[in-house]
């Protein structure tokens, strides 16, 4: 910028008076697909903070043991059943940090129930970054550092313990890590099978259309649930947990995709009369190579949101599985399991927090439908 | 006539689909190695009960279980001939339960039409609360009316059948008195129907209708809305509002029809989630439905009696289903009758 000697400025930059006209009219016409798809996610507000939300979640799996202060199968055994424990800050008016104070049980001979007291007397500070139990940082790395502990001589139970005085808050942890995956196996799995017999269908039609189209139409007038049960009844019971938690996703599955199969083969009808695949296929490519490159990518964004839309339904599954009994098995933690603990009146009346499981079970399915929405209302971005 | 000719043709596919499924249902009761008797047979082995074998190989034989896959299939159905000559499902014998030592018939009894009844409650329920519901809240789209729905919806949707089951049976017999766990009270079991039986069933009927039609109807809630805002946007909307019609009456006589076709065609997706809803909500709630038994007859392998289960409950979808569709055909003139072609 200089002055000149009349007084006014003028910027120094050579004026191109054709910049104006190379430029394109709108800048984001121009602009990859994707981050026109981001742009407008953004401004679906619930859908951004649920997916914020569970890429949290799913990042924290890997680091629930050296999040957890109890490991998950650690039992307490002078604190069955105990209320869940508030951290104070204040002791006498007076701020010494973050403690607890111990609770002691006592039998009550009249109800037969536990009943814990405080002794607020004696607050013992809570300590982090300190030694506890072993655990495996993302089952690969052995530790035994916790972000926080249990002080000496007292119990950290934030969110109560069970029946067996294990702590629910670390069980918590430790269950999304199968709870949460569960859904992203079956997912995978009724994607591939979805993918594969809807593309068939709908890209050969004919007599393969006819069969596959009456399979989906028989699976899916079938209840799933008493499916689900019969197949995992299946289930030798000598199988390692590992192993029953992913034949149990498979099963989720297997009876998951005639939804996608059939949404799949009605795009493909659509789109298989279109000039590019007729162009393709008189340039020679195969049908592997029509349906993959020409195809798949054109409706590959509405199949993720559909499948976003279907994994609560899986993890909603085998919740009901492991709550039956048939899902996941005992040394395994799931919410499902932990809700199998919760399975009667008696404790839903009297100890109402072994049944906090069920709270991220309605915050991650809910999450997922946002997220969905969002994703389904924002995949076409074309679209106003 | 036409009519007439697609309800048949639409009862022969059914037929022809319990078919197949009766097949699936055969194999998948039939993956677990092993089957109920020849399990017995290897425990009393091991416990060296000689005479115990003998009546479980005698068993084996009765019920044709030491014949190849496929000859059982067809003796269970009633196609084949076995021990007993023709005397299978097609032929109103449903099987033996190894695990209760009686007739399958007499262990489901009662609570075949229980299960029906249940069903049939809560997908009332469904229509009941989701056509208001989702007719409000289209027509007052982003008031508070809307979010509130919305909300209770995504709940309805979110929170699992089960645990809904156990806190609604609480808080309903805290506040409200409602009755807990059964589908009657324990004086009537056994009973002939009678008034008192009726009005005491009714009562128990309450919270499951609740918990398990929910998650169904806030789905079809959002769905009807969807409907009834895309048809609420056509001009022959505005053209009725600009003669000065009453909104009330302007919504209910063009909108609403057309936004109701997929209503009726949905229950064919509405219904397996309904029963499997009610299996799971009558193991939780101890309600006489067929859905604990079934529970114990897949954990112990009772497979007869399992089997039964499932080909029942799939029977009672494929019904709904067939119902929904005829109704849909009666309903809306544009639907051929030849059934979908894509």
């Amino acid at each position: 910028m200089t002055k000149r000697s009349d007084g006014r400025y003028v910027d120094d930059a050579p004026f191109d008076p054709d910049a104006a006209l190379q430029q394109v009219e709108r800048a984001d016409l121009d602009a990859p697909n994707w981050v026109l798809v981001w742009r407008k996610f953004k401004t679906h507000k619930l859908g951004l903070i649920s997916g914020v939300f569970l890429l949290l979640c799913y990042l924290m799996l890997p680091f629930a043991g050296f999040i957890a202060p109890y490991g998950p199968n650690e039992r307490n055994g002078e604190h069955l059943y105990a209320p869940p424990q508030s951290i104070h800050w204040f002791h006498d008016g007076e701020f010494i940090g973050p403690h607890v104070y111990p609770i002691v049980a006592e039998a009550d001979l009249e109800t037969f129930q536990w009943t814990f007291t405080p002794d607020l007397e004696d607050p013992r500070k809570i300590k982090f970054f300190c030694e506890g139990t072993e655990y495996k940082l993302a089952g690969l790395i052995a530790s035994d550092t916790h972000l926080f502990c249990p002080p000496e001589g007292a119990t950290l139970f934030l969110w109560g313990s069970d029946r067996l005085g294990r702590d629910v808050f670390s069980r918590i942890l430790y269950g999304a890590q199968l709870s949460l995956t569960v859904g992203l196996i079956g997912i995978s799995v009724s994607f591939f099978l979805g993918i594969l017999f809807g593309s068939i269908a709908g890209y050969f039609g004919g007599r393969i259309d006819w069969v596959i189209n009456r399979v989906i139409e028989i699976l899916r007038s079938l209840p799933e649930l008493p499916l689900w049960l019969a197949l995992s009844a299946a289930v030798p019971s000598n199988w390692s947990p590992v192993a029953v938690f992913f034949i149990i996703s498979i099963i989720l599955g297997i009876l998951d995709w005639p939804g996608l199969a059939r949404s799949v083969r009605a795009k493909f009808l659509s789109l298989r009369e279109e000039e590019y695949v007729r162009a393709a296929e008189m340039m020679g490519a195969s049908s592997g190579r029509v349906i993959r490159k020409h195809l798949l990518p054109n409706f590959m964004s509405h199949l993720i949101a559909s499948a976003t839309l279907s994994i609560p339904a899986m993890i909603l599954g085998e919740t009901a599985l492991s709550f039956l009994g048939l899902g996941l098995r005992a040394p395994a933690v799931s919410w499902g399991v932990m809700l199998n603990d919760a399975q009667n009146l008696a404790s839903i009346e009297i100890y109402p927090w072994t049944a906090i499981p069920m709270l991220p079970i309605i915050v991650i399915v809910l999450a997922f439908n946002f997220l969905g929405d969002g994703l389904r209302d924002s995949l076409d971005p074309y679209q106003q | 006539m036409v009519m007439l000719r697609y309800a048949v043709y639409r009862f022969f596919t059914m037929l022809l689909t319990l078919l197949v499924v009766s097949v699936l249902i055969f194999i998948i009761i039939n993956l677990p190695p092993g089957d109920y008797l020849s399990n017995q047979i290897t425990e009393l082995q091991a416990s060296g009960q000689s005479a115990g074998v003998a009546k479980a190989e005698f068993l084996r034989q009765e019920y044709a279980l030491d014949r190849p896959l496929w000859e059982q299939y067809l003796i269970w159905m009633g196609f084949w001939s076995g021990p007993n000559g023709f005397d299978g499902l097609i032929q109103g014998n449903y099987g033996w339960s190894f695990e209760f030592d009686r007739p399958v018939a007499e262990i489901v009894g009662d609570s075949l039409w229980l299960t029906a009844v249940v069903n049939l409650a809560a997908i009332l329920f469904v229509y009941a609360v989701a056509l208001p519901l989702g007719v409000l809240a289209a027509a007052k789209s982003r008031t508070w009316i809307d979010y509130t729905s919305a909300f209770v919806g995504y709940l309805g949707l979110a929170t699992p059948n089960f645990l809904l089951a156990l806190i609604l049976f609480y808080y309903g017999h805290q506040y409200f008195n409602l009755p807990i766990g059964g589908l009657m009270d324990p004086i009537f079991e056994g009973q002939p129907m009678s008034w008192d039986k009726m009005k005491s069933i009714l009562l128990h009927l309450i919270v499951p209708t609740f918990v398990i039609g929910t998650s169904g109807a806030s789905a079809m809630m959002q769905r009807l809305r969807a409907n009834m805002l895309d048809e609420l946007g056509k001009p022959y909307v505005e053209t009725a509002v600009a003669k000065g019609m009453a909104p009330s009456r302007m919504l209910t006589k063009y909108p609403l029809r057309i936004a109701f076709n997929p209503f009726v065609a949905d229950i064919g997706n509405l219904l397996p989630s309904m029963v499997s809803g009610s299996v799971l909500v009558s193991v939780v709630l101890g309600l006489q439905t067929i859905g604990p038994t079934l529970l114990t007859a897949l954990k112990t392998q009772d497979q007869f009696l399992s089997a039964f289960i499932l080909m029942f409950v799939a029977l009672l979808t494929l019904i709904g289903t067939m119902i929904s569709d005829i109704l849909l055909v009666m309903l809306d003139p544009r639907i051929r009758y030849e059934g979908r072609e894509a």
